[in-house]
Formats: structure tokens, sequence, C-alpha cells
């Protein structure tokens, strides 16, 4: 029997533990998945529910022990420092190395920080890895440690982490560089009930509002934030700083491999070494596909290039081919979920319909075609949609009323929940008519 | 600080307010005076003090859940679920567990300390609910109508601190009132007020008409029948509902709504397991090992409760032909074609269902029962199951009836969870089970790919399932032990999961890959 080949995969994260998975399930292929974050695999989106204490971290590893050893998946929990590329060897932190016939960068995001005074402080940090929930232990046990927070940056990660704190009684001032929360990818009007939603809550959410540095009396521990608009200081103990992501490739920076911000990457994942492949958020795509980012750090689609590349690895070289676009989040208490592409403000010859229940805090935000009313994408707010319903709609070209027409469909909510496809339908035939009078 | 081995910070004990100290104080001197009138330090004013004795403990656990839950917003908020001694088997949930247990044990086998005298006036606790039971059926109070007003007051007072809880869902709130309802008025007050019905001549047993063999295991037992036989037109109706319930009814409700109609909309054991023990929901334990230890083990008892069933149905029968129109062979070979058709469903349609073990174990358990059947039938052992059948009843009772579901199944909520007996030990889970795994329109359907695999949904699982496994594949969730409480879909952060009926046919769903992907495995297969 030959000796089988072996597949190297840096990072255990979704797009290596999904690309290790289904490689087993086409092959007999000899598969090492390697991680310093972690010895096994865990739900990083779960992370914030370990800080409010609604799960524990072992819940937060979705396969049992034995798995990895039934699937026969080697796991190495060390950092990786330096890639061989002329020998296919990997170099470890430890001068232990490795030999690999395919090695797979699947290596997830760092924080991106913009150089601002003071963030090399004690107290400041994102929120991405394992090792920044348990700084996050550190700097804001409880509020008689930490009695204020400045989170830096309105996306995904910053409602999440002020949600976080929020439990733990520690007061949170967050700021967001635009007028609405979220507002470069949410078109105003959603932007907006987001935005009373986190204030809501009770966070101090402050919009339109730069940080200008980060300040300290003796250069260790955080004691403050300045803003830009009124030199205020803001005191604090702790800063998180949720200003986005970047690709976590500073360790091939002297490897001749291509970069630019992202591993660079082909439709099938190669990159410009033969046998080295990279997916997930470390990759960035050379080609543009659609209206999807060159990079995308989003979780379902580091699975479904895990996926692909499991195929391609297997001896069925496939192409990317990710399908409609889809996510989701939850801003607090209320979920939101989208299919197909809505963008902030609609693009030419496109325009939004929006219906939204104030007092339920319900939204649905419809961009679509003005010539032939085709359905482009839908936003929702509260409301829990059918996955399978907007992808078969987006893939037979339907138009706006006809999805509005069989919203019944689409509905994913519990049993027994109000509907709205009546009260949403009727506002649509109203500004239908007065569009056309 | 490593996550995996810290007790976290979070101060939860210090968070109680000074209200919910007040109202946890006014709540226990509600329990203190019950817990001195064991003693017989109350020998006046019985209703008084009764009234009084519930009414703080009301009063505590409602003024305890309107302040936990008035300043939050509505959504689900498991905050410090993790943290707190009690929710998390700390010392407050060992001290809770060993108070249960402690009560369960005088309550099953040493009544008499509680004060019940069943040949004379009844003294301590059980005195005091004299005049509660006198109201209603006319009756002296015994250990089991105690039982029962703390039993039914659990579940309408916590059942209201969950809808507190989940008053932001509909499906939560419902089912929550319907628990409530059954316990109020189908376990507590309509055999209490049939009761009101018995004369001299005429008396029909105490029955929970929501209770249904095998849950009701001793519901064929020849007082019990006799009773019924007796009571005319309406014993024999009820006798025959009895029957029904299990034979007609149940399938017909678990093939349209799943088993959750019974054990999360009607059930006495789940109602106070869905109220009483949410706050422990969490401690199930979902290892592949819990799993398979629950599928010998529920099944075994419904092998155990079929047997002894058998056995004491067939004793009276057998020496008293004249009274009973059934007779005894009758009756074994009718139970044994009834078993044997099952089987051979199953064997025909429904195969690839089952796992391999599952259908020997089936298989085996029937040969023996038609062999040991045989045996008695030509009169080769004296005994059906070659020992008497008392003993065999007695044991259940004592085994299963008292120790698994009571002292266990509840006495364990803070340490292994709400479920244990639905999970491990219910064998009318186990029926109801067997039917949803295998004709049923009930699923919970995965929302596409939108799973992330955060794990509330199995962590929330009272029943141990692992439903993160499912979603995360983008499989439906097809589980026989699935009660469909629907806490996996309130607790998902994204919208995947919903519990549905809809046709049968399409409720599996293995994808090799997820949706939100074009990849098309049929051309690599080709």
């Amino acid at each position: 029997m030959n000796k089988q080949e072996h597949i190297a995969i840096i990072g255990n994260g979704i797009s290596g533990v999904t690309l290790a998975r289904h490689i087993r399930k086409n092959s007999d292929k000899k598969i090492t998945l390697i991680s310093d974050e972690s010895p096994y695999f865990f739900s990083r989106t779960a992370l914030m529910y370990v800080y409010m204490g609604h799960m524990k971290w072992e819940h937060l590893i979705p396969y049992e022990k034995d798995f990895w050893k039934k699937n026969r998946i080697e796991l190495i929990h060390k950092r990786v420092v330096n890639i061989d590329v002329e020998n296919n060897v990997l170099h470890f932190e430890d001068n232990d190395q490795l030999n690999y016939d395919q090695l797979v960068l699947a290596t997830g995001s760092v924080p991106q920080y913009y150089n601002w005074p003071g963030q090399h402080l004690k107290g400041v940090q994102g929120l991405y890895a394992k090792q920044d929930l348990e700084l996050l232990e550190e700097h804001a046990p409880h509020h008689q440690a930490c009695q204020r927070a400045v989170i830096v940056g309105g996306g995904l990660i910053g409602v999440e982490l002020a949600e976080m704190l929020h439990t733990r009684d520690i007061s949170v001032t967050f700021l967001v560089r635009e007028p609405y929360f979220w507002n470069t990818i949410l078109p105003q009007h959603s932007a907006e009930l987001i935005t009373n939603h986190i204030k809501k809550q009770g966070i101090d959410l402050r919009l339109s509002t730069h940080l200008k540095a980060i300040n300290s009396d003796d250069d260790v521990k955080v004691k403050s934030v300045s803003i830009s608009e009124n030199n205020q200081e803001i005191p604090c103990q702790l800063v998180g700083l949720t200003t986005g992501v970047r690709p976590h490739i500073d360790f091939l920076e002297t490897s001749s491999i291509a970069i630019n911000k992202g591993v660079v990457v082909d439709e099938y994942f190669r990159t410009n070494v033969e046998n080295i492949y990279a997916i997930g958020d470390c990759a960035e795509r050379n080609y543009s596909l659609g209206h999807r980012p060159a990079i995308e750090s989003v979780w379902y689609t580091g699975r479904i290039m895990g996926e692909t590349l499991a195929q391609t690895l297997c001896g069925n070289p496939t192409k990317y081919a990710p399908g409609h676009w889809f996510n989701s989040a939850k801003f607090f208490d209320i979920e939101y979920q989208t299919y197909g592409w809505v963008f902030s403000t609609p693009k030419t010859g496109n325009a939004h319909f929006y219906w939204k229940d104030e007092e339920e805090e319900k939204a649905i935000e419809i961009e679509y075609e003005v010539a032939t009313q085709k359905f482009l994408g839908i936003n929702s707010f509260g409301i829990r949609l059918r996955h399978e319903f907007f992808d078969q709609c987006l893939s037979s070209n339907k138009t706006i009323d006809f999805v509005l027409d069989h919203f019944e469909q689409a509905n994913f909510d519990p049993e027994f929940f109000g509907t709205y496809y009546h009260q949403i339908k009727v506002k649509w035939q109203e500004e239908n008519k007065k569009a056309n009078a | 600080m490593a996550l995996e081995n810290t007790s976290f910070t979070g101060n939860a004990a210090a968070n109680l307010s000074n209200q919910q100290k007040i109202f946890l104080f006014t709540g226990f001197s509600g329990l203190f005076i019950t817990f001195i009138a064991s003693f017989n330090a109350i020998q006046s004013q019985l209703a008084v003090w009764l009234a009084v004795a519930l009414g703080l403990i009301s009063i505590g656990v409602i003024g305890y859940s309107r302040e936990l839950y008035k300043n939050t917003m509505p959504g689900i908020k498991n905050d410090y679920v993790f943290f707190k001694s009690l929710t998390n088997r700390g010392i407050w949930a060992y001290a809770l567990g060993i108070f249960l247990t402690g009560f369960y044990v005088v309550l099953y086998f040493y009544p008499s300390y509680l004060g019940l005298n069943e040949s004379g006036e009844n003294t301590g606790l059980v005195a005091l609910f004299d005049p509660l039971s006198k109201w209603l059926s006319g009756n002296s109070a015994s250990q089991w109508f105690v039982y029962g007003v703390f039993y039914t007051l659990a579940i309408l007072l916590f059942g209201m601190k969950f809808l507190w809880k989940y008053r932001h869902n509909k499906y939560q709130r419902l089912r929550t009132f319907s628990v409530m309802f059954f316990q109020l008025g189908f376990a507590f007050l309509i055999p209490e007020l049939m009761a009101r019905l018995n004369s001299d001549s005429f008396a029909l047993p105490y029955y929970d008409l929501k209770n249904i063999w095998p849950l009701n295991y001793y519901n064929f037992e020849q007082y019990r029948v006799d009773e019924f036989i007796s009571a005319g037109n309406i014993g024999l109706a009820l006798l025959i509902f009895g029957i029904l319930s299990i034979l007609v009814i149940t399938p017909i409700l678990t093939y349209k709504y799943g088993k959750r109609w019974y054990c999360s909309w009607v059930c006495g054991c789940g109602g106070l397991a869905e109220t009483a023990g949410d706050s422990f929901r969490h401690l199930s334990d979902k290892s592949i090992q819990a799993w398979k230890i629950e599928r010998w083990m529920v099944h075994l008892v419904t092998v155990f409760v079929v047997l002894m069933t058998m056995a004491v149905v067939a004793t009276y029968l057998g020496y008293d032909a004249e009274k009973y129109w059934l007779t005894k062979p009758a009756f074994l070979i009718g139970s044994t074609i009834l078993l044997t058709a099952v089987y051979a469903w199953v064997l025909i349609y429904k195969r690839e269902a089952f796992k391999k073990d599952a259908l020997i174990a089936g298989g085996g358990f029937l040969a023996l029962i038609i062999t040991l059947v045989s045996l008695h039938l030509i009169g080769w052992t004296p005994h059906l199951f070659f020992i008497e059948a008392e003993p065999l009843r007695a044991s259940y009772g004592f085994l299963i009836g008292s120790i698994f579901s009571g002292v266990i199944g509840t006495g364990f909520y803070p340490i292994l969870g709400n479920r244990v007996w639905c999970r491990f030990g219910c064998p009318m889970a186990a029926i109801l089970g067997f039917q949803q795994r295998l004709f049923s329109k009930f699923r919970i359907t995965t929302n596409g790919g939108q799973c992330i695999s955060c794990g509330n949904c199995s962590v929330y699982c009272e029943m141990g399932i692992d439903v993160r496994a499912y979603a995360q594949r983008g499989e439906n969730i097809v589980r026989s032990s699935c009660v469909g409480c629907g806490i996996c879909s309130s607790v998902c952060p994204r919208g995947v999961l919903k519990l549905e009926n809809d046709n049968p046919n399409n409720r599996l769903n293995e994808n090799e890959i997820l949706f939100g992907n074009k990849l098309n495995l049929k051309d690599y297969v080709q």
C-alpha cells in the first residue's frame, strides 16, 4: 500500500475543522490539525456566553475527545513560526518540525487596530480569540474592578462585547464613528431601530464619535479615553477595540507565499505555491465574485470554503461556489437574518421597501430592482425567516410581489407567534399605489 | 486565568436586591410554618395557619420572580446560570437535593412522621391539611393530599415565574398555561371532587384522567378494576378510557403533534420539570455515553412494566373467571399477539430507523415473553414469569414508582437536571418516543445553513440531546426522547430551530454538504 498523502492544516477554527472532517469523509489521507489557540476546536461564536454565564467553556467544544481519534485527525497544540515551502516543512516555536505533502492555511483573523496612542496599554483589548476572553476576565471581572468600559467600533463584535459587560453591571460607553449603529451595512431605518434598541438597554451609545487617544497615568494601565470631537475625557478601566479584524498572516511575511491583505488565492483556494492553499478569514481572493468582498471574514463562508476545498484535495477539483449570500447576528434581544444583498443605500436602479412594527421592534427591509421588480435581498429584524425559501426565490429570480405573497411560507418563527405578512403586504400595496399614481 | 477551571468571579449571590431578600424571607416563613406543624406545634386554628403558610409561600415565590424579571428586557436572559451555586451544582444545590430526597423518603416510606394516622385523627403536617381536604373531598387528608397540594402549588407558582421569564415567547407561555391547567384541574381538583360522589354503594377509584398507563402503572390492578366495574356505566367508561388512552389516543396525538402533546403540555411529571425544574434544565448530561445508558434504561423499565402488568392482570383474571368476561388465556394471547404485531411491523417497515442492538434486544424480549406465556398456558410453570405477580408488582412500585420517579427523579433535580425520570425511567415517555420516532409529523427543523454551532441548544436541552450536533450539519432533529419543550428554539440566537408538524416523509434530511453552498455532490459521486 502506498503511503497516504499528508495534509497539514494550520488553524482549527470552523474552516480548518470543516475541511478536516470532509477530507476524512472522502478519503483515507493523513490529516494534522494545528493550533496554538486551543487544543480542540471550539465554537468561537459562543465565547460571549461563557462570560455571561449562559455556558461553560466545556460546552463550547462540539466534538467529544474520542471524535478526533476515531476520525484519525492528528491534533497539534503548538505555534507555527515558519514555513519552509522548498522542503515542505513546518517549524514550531519549540523547534519541533513537521513534514507535509499539502498545506492549508486557515489561520483566521486578529483584531485590527489603527495605531491609536495608548493601544498597547493593559486593559485595552479586542475580542476574537479564546485568550481575549481570558484577558477580559482579568480586566473586567465585575463592576467593582471595572466601573466603566469604553467600546470603540460599531460592528457585530462591539455589540456583543457591550451585551457581555452589561450582564456584569459594568457601565458601557460605546463609540461609533457612523451616524447610526452598523450604518455601513444597514440602511438608515433599520440602523436606527438597532441604535434605539441598544440605547434602551442602558448603553451610553455615542454616534458620529471618534477615538482620539487612550490615556494612562503610568503608561501601564488604561485610565481613560479621549474623544476627537469635543476632547472629552471618559474615565474607564477597560477599552474594547472592536474596529474589525484583519487576516492573521504576520508569520508568513518572510515566506515566499504571496500575501496582500490576506493570503492571495484563486478560485480553487490555491496560493502561488503549488501545494499550499488558504481558506477562511485569512484568504483573499484574487478575482471578484458578485458582491462578496475579497476577504470574507464570516463564519459561514469559512465553513463553505472548508467543504469546497475538501473536494479539491480529495481529487475532485472544485471551484468556490458559495451560493447566495446569507448571514445572521443578534443585537441584544433583536435577532437579525439576511438573505441575498441589501445595501445601506440601494444600488443604482434598485429600491428599498421597509416595514416595521415600532413597538414590537420587528422590521424587514427588501432590496429590489425597480424596472423588473426582481427580489434581490432581505434583512429581517425580530422575525425568523426560512433560509430555503429565500434561496429558492433568489435562484429563480422571483419578484418582490411573489415574495410578499408567499411570506407565510417564509416564516420560521415558533408556533403561535404573531404573524405580520398581512401588514407587510398592505404597506407594500399602499406604497406601490402611491408610486403608480 | 485558564477558562477550563475558573469558577468565575461573577458575584451572583451578592446581587440579590433587598426586595428579593424580603420575598425570600416571606416564602421561607411559610415553609417554616409547615415545618413546625410537622412537630405538632400547631394545635388549633389549623385552617388559618394553613392559609397563612400557603399564602406566604405564594407571595414569596411570586414576589421574588417579579423582582427577578421586572428590570430585564423581554428575551433570553440566562445570565449567571453557571455562576450560581444553586444552578451550578454548588453547595446550595446539594443542600436542596438532600432536602428534597429526604422529603421523598419520608413521604413514601415513613408517612407517620408527617402525622398520618389511618386509624384515627391525623396529627402534625397531615393534620394541618385536613381542613382543606375536608372542604374539597369531605375526607381527612393523607400524605398524598399534602404532597398533591405542594406539587400543584409548585407548578402554579414556578409556572408563573416561567411565564415571566418567557413573556416574549407565546409557545412557551401557552405550554405553561396548559401544564398549570392540567395539574390544577385534572390532577388535583377533579379527583378530589370525584371523591365527593362516592357513597357506601358507589365508589370510583382515585383517577387522574390524564395519568395514562404505564406512567400510572397501577391503573389495571384488581382493586381498581373491581371498583371501575362495580361503579356501573361511569366506572366502565373510565376503564375503557384508560385502555383506549394508551392504545388509541396516544398514537393519534403523537402522530399529529409529537410526544410533546403529553410530555410538555399535559403530564404532571413534565409539568413540574418544566416549571419548578426549569432552573436545572442545563444540568442534563449530553455525552454519548449518557445516551447509551438512557436507551437501555428507559426501555428496560418499559419491558418491566409490561411484564409486571401482564402478570398482575393475569393473576386476577385467572382465579375469578365468573367475574371478568375476559379470560386469562385470551388476555395473555391477545397481549402477546399485540406485542408481536408491533415488533413485526417494525421489522418490516421501520427497520432502518433502529440500530441493530435495539432490534436484537427487542426481539430477545419478545421471544422471552412468548416462551414464558406459552409455558404458563400449557401448565408447565405455575407462575407466569416464574415468580408470583405480587412481588413483581411490589418491586416495581418500590424501585420505579417510588425510588426512581420520586426520590431520584425529583430529589436530584439540582444535581442531574430536571428530566432524569422522564429521560431514563418513564415507560410512558419510552412508548410515546417510540411512536414519535416511527410515525409522527413532528420534527425540529434546522434552518438551512444558519447554525453557528454556539451550543446554547444543547446546553439547555433538558433531555440531554446534543441538538447542536444535528443543527450544525443542517439536519432536522427527530429523536424519540425529545419532549418538544421548544427551549432549544427559544435560546437559539440565530433563529435556526423550529418545532413543526409537517409531512412525515421529509422529516429526515441528511445532507453531506450544508445548505447555502452550490456544491453539487452528485457530480462527485458519479
